[in-house]
């Protein structure tokens, strides 16, 4: 019993081990201290000391997509915590599971306006799965636990532990993990086998079907991935996902049609919007996806398999709602196949595939390419096929970049692709890269970025140096907000408000500066040997790669089209007006 | 466009602190309409209070709402009363009159006509005590516009399942 009594901060960090967490991305402050007292006189637990809270939260991200486990940040009350908010949004929106332990003032002085005291529960209240303030020591070791729990369980997300100061610092009895059903929360994770075996029906019964698959497909585990891989293959149909699900089924497979959506490939959306069966597994049909909603592939018949029921006809109806974790109904649906016996429709399937065939040939990717300039997306492409390897973990920024990153990396197995989807998080990639890094010691880890998304939180530049993790920092430097500029250009008259990078640091004496190693490439006959040098050198590497300046990211669905009203390149762009209703949209 | 229609629903909740923040705060946030909304702790053994919420919406919002609400970590279960078949629907008010003569005289009249109790008397006021349906109260309170009406207090509505089935 005696070895159970210790102080609030000792069980943190022991609920911490418990819990299987070895690594900790934090900020330390007034409000928690008591806990980074308590870290320093143990050994189990590594802390990473970021520069800025936010950077704590998309580390953790980081760190949580690239192993599947639990990420977990801890930051001070008030301004520790509010930093913290963009990266718990971030998660949320993107299903990433975080534990973000947050220090508050002391109970008898909440709601004083103390200093550094923020009303951290309400205002992550909206931003995180749940949300707990512990007011009694009693209730502290339950509520780590189930903050775990409700972290990792059905569709993962973002949870917070607010931790008043006086609370860390009274001493109480822990009680390890027990193995108690929640009271209230237990999302459902096996399928309803009727709609399973029905579903089975319909996909052998398919003419014109495509797998359309996300981020889900990832957060259930590597076991998904494959019993996907399987399903696909048993099928001979094609598949497409979203840019949180690449990775899932493998780049370089036939049945591979790429990324659909804003910036998919024109064989993506064309076989959405002409299909007659969607088998959606584990994405939300979200904006960026269906482009026009009521234009939405019209004719098909649509099976949505997720763990969140409020994903279920929330932005487009379907026929067949399957409610569980991807991998068990994957699993399940294979069963079905093979204890049926069921053998796709040969002759539909060759008719869908020559008229996908047709779509491919548009070679929707392609562009100009120059001996004079470096086209961003050759640079991309350079990159990936001197990288690529199941040791190599991509991150992004937001922006151009990250489009032509998802459209130029090929995938091969799931972890490997960390960035920032539903929120769109400029400053995402150099702190994920460490959380990936730290998981990863011996990875190749590359952030993709844009020099304006850098900006944002190029002071982790400093955690890399001191923890010597080696992650590189790659930008496409076209000195513009290039997103941001392509929207002016095709919505706003040219006038390109604010979007010019003015002002620019030299991003190699920047690296310098900060102890790392800086490399400047604007020759397309130099790019190999720049890249071969950036993956040669075992340090922090930020390779400045002046791209061309005017380039835009397509093919693209303009805002408010249809998937079948796509945009291949700038000479298509002129031809095209945007709706008022579409000029409205983000 | 698909029809708009009110739903009355039960929400059975961990009576804890910030419950009705993160139910309000779901109902702003994804921009879904609150017509009444009633709160109270129902079973003091597991410490569950119970919200009956009156929203409004097409199908698809409404099975959204729901679905929102049942992933709510301190939600334990959710029960849409206008489709679960048959239901009790009742709102208390207290509704303060004031005036003298013969107005005085027509609203202690209606008030007995829709059985409402009269709480407290002055020479000048009344304050009575209705209960009922919306649609009476609604119905009563539009009576006493003429003749006074000062204050009015609503509770919002309460619902429950008819027969032995409970949530």
């Amino acid at each position: 019993m005696s070895q159970n009594v210790m102080t609030g901060a000792e069980m943190v960090l022991k609920a911490l081990v418990d819990q299987g967490v070895d690594t900790v991305f934090g900020y330390p402050g007034g409000a928690v201290l008591p806990i980074y007292d308590a870290l320093y006189q143990q050994e189990d637990i590594k802390h990473v000391l970021v520069r800025q809270e936010g950077g704590a939260a998309h580390a953790a991200e980081g760190y949580a997509r690239s192993t599947g486990k639990v990420g977990v940040l801890l930051v001070t009350s008030g301004p520790g915590a509010t930093n913290a908010v963009t990266g718990l949004t971030d998660a949320l929106m993107d299903s990433i599971p975080l534990v973000c332990l947050t220090g508050q003032v002391p109970t008898h002085l909440i709601g004083n306006d103390a200093f550094q005291e923020a009303d951290t529960v309400g205002i992550t209240r909206p931003c995180t799965k749940h949300n707990w303030l512990v007011k009694d020591i009693k209730d502290l070791p339950r509520i780590l636990h189930e903050a775990f729990y409700v972290a990792r369980s059905g569709r993962p997300g973002p949870v917070v532990v607010d931790l008043p100061k006086d609370i860390q610092l009274t001493t109480g009895v822990y009680t390890p993990p027990a193995n108690v059903q929640h009271k209230s929360y237990r999302p459902q994770v096996k399928g309803d086998l009727n709609k399973i075996r029905q579903a089975v029906d319909m996909i052998a019964a398919a003419k014109k079907p495509i797998f359309y698959t996300g981020g889900g497909v990832v957060n259930s585990g590597p076991q998904a991935s494959q019993l996907l891989r399987e399903l696909v293959r048993m099928t001979g149909y094609p598949i497409t996902s979203t840019l949180m699900g690449l990775g899932a089924y493998p780049a370089s497979d036939k049945q591979w049609l790429g990324m659909l959506g804003m910036h998919g490939t024109f064989e993506a959306n064309h076989a959405m919007h002409d299909c007659d069966l969607m088998v959606c597994v584990g994405a939300r049909f979200d904006d960026r996806i269906t482009g026009r909603v009521n234009a939405f592939s019209p004719n098909s018949k649509k099976i949505h398999i997720d763990i969140d029921p409020s994903s279920i006809n929330k932005n487009v109806r379907v026929d067949l709602p399957i409610i569980g974790d991807c991998g068990h109904v994957l699993e399940d649906m294979i069963k079905v196949w093979k204890s049926k016996q069921l053998r796709p429709d040969r002759a539909a399937l060759e008719a869908w595939w020559q008229q996908i065939d047709e779509w491919r040939a548009r070679d929707c990717l392609r562009y100009r390419p120059s001996n004079e300039i470096i086209k961003p997306q050759y640079a991309i492409q350079r990159l990936h096929a001197l990288t690529k390897g199941p040791n190599t973990y991509i991150t992004t920024e937001v922006g151009q970049h990250q489009m032509w990153a998802a459209q130029f990396i090929g995938f091969e197995e799931p972890n490997r692709w960390m960035t920032s989807g539903g929120l769109g998080t400029m400053g995402y990639g150099l702190p994920a890269a460490i959380g990936v890094q730290m998981a990863h010691p011996d990875a190749l880890v590359v952030d993709v970025a844009g020099e304006a998304s850098i900006m944002m939180n190029i002071q982790e530049l400093a955690t890399a140096i001191q923890y010597r993790l080696p992650v590189k920092i790659f930008i496409l430097n076209n000195q513009y907000m290039g997103m941001v500029r392509q929207w002016q250009e095709l919505l706003h008259g040219n006038r390109y408000s604010e979007s010019y990078m003015h002002a620019l640091p030299d991003f190699v004496k920047l690296a310098e500066a900060f102890g790392a190693v800086g490399l400047r490439c604007d020759k397309p006959d130099a790019l190999d040997d720049t890249i071969n040098e950036m993956v040669s050198i075992k340090r922090p590497v930020l390779v400045d790669c002046m791209v061309d300046q005017k380039e835009n990211c397509f093919p693209m669905v303009p805002s408010g089209a249809a998937h079948n009203e796509m945009i291949l390149g700038p000479e298509d762009e002129a031809h095209r007006d945007i709706s008022a209703e579409g000029m409205a949209l983000v | 466009m698909e029809p708009i229609r009110s739903h009355t629903i039960a929400v059975l909740v961990d009576n804890e602190a910030g419950v009705l923040a993160r139910v309000i705060g779901l109902f702003s946030g994804r921009g879904y309409n609150i017509d009444s909304l009633t709160v109270a702790k129902v079973e003091d053994s597991r410490n569950l209070s119970r919200i009956t919420v009156v929203t409004s919406g097409t199908e698809m919002v409404i099975e959204q709402i729901k679905a929102q609400l049942d992933r709510l970590v301190p939600v334990h279960k959710v029960q849409d009363l206008t489709i679960d078949g048959p239901s009790l629907e009742r709102e208390l008010a207290l509704v303060k009159v004031v005036s003298t003569g013969e107005k005085r005289v027509e609203a202690l009249r209606l008030a007995d006509a829709f059985r409402a109790r009269v709480l407290d008397s002055t020479a000048q006021s009344f304050v009575f005590e209705l209960t009922g349906a919306t649609s009476k109260i609604d119905a009563f309170i539009d009576l006493m516009r003429g003749l006074g009406l000062a204050e009015l207090s609503r509770t919002g509505v309460v619902a429950i399942q008819r027969g032995a089935g409970s949530l």
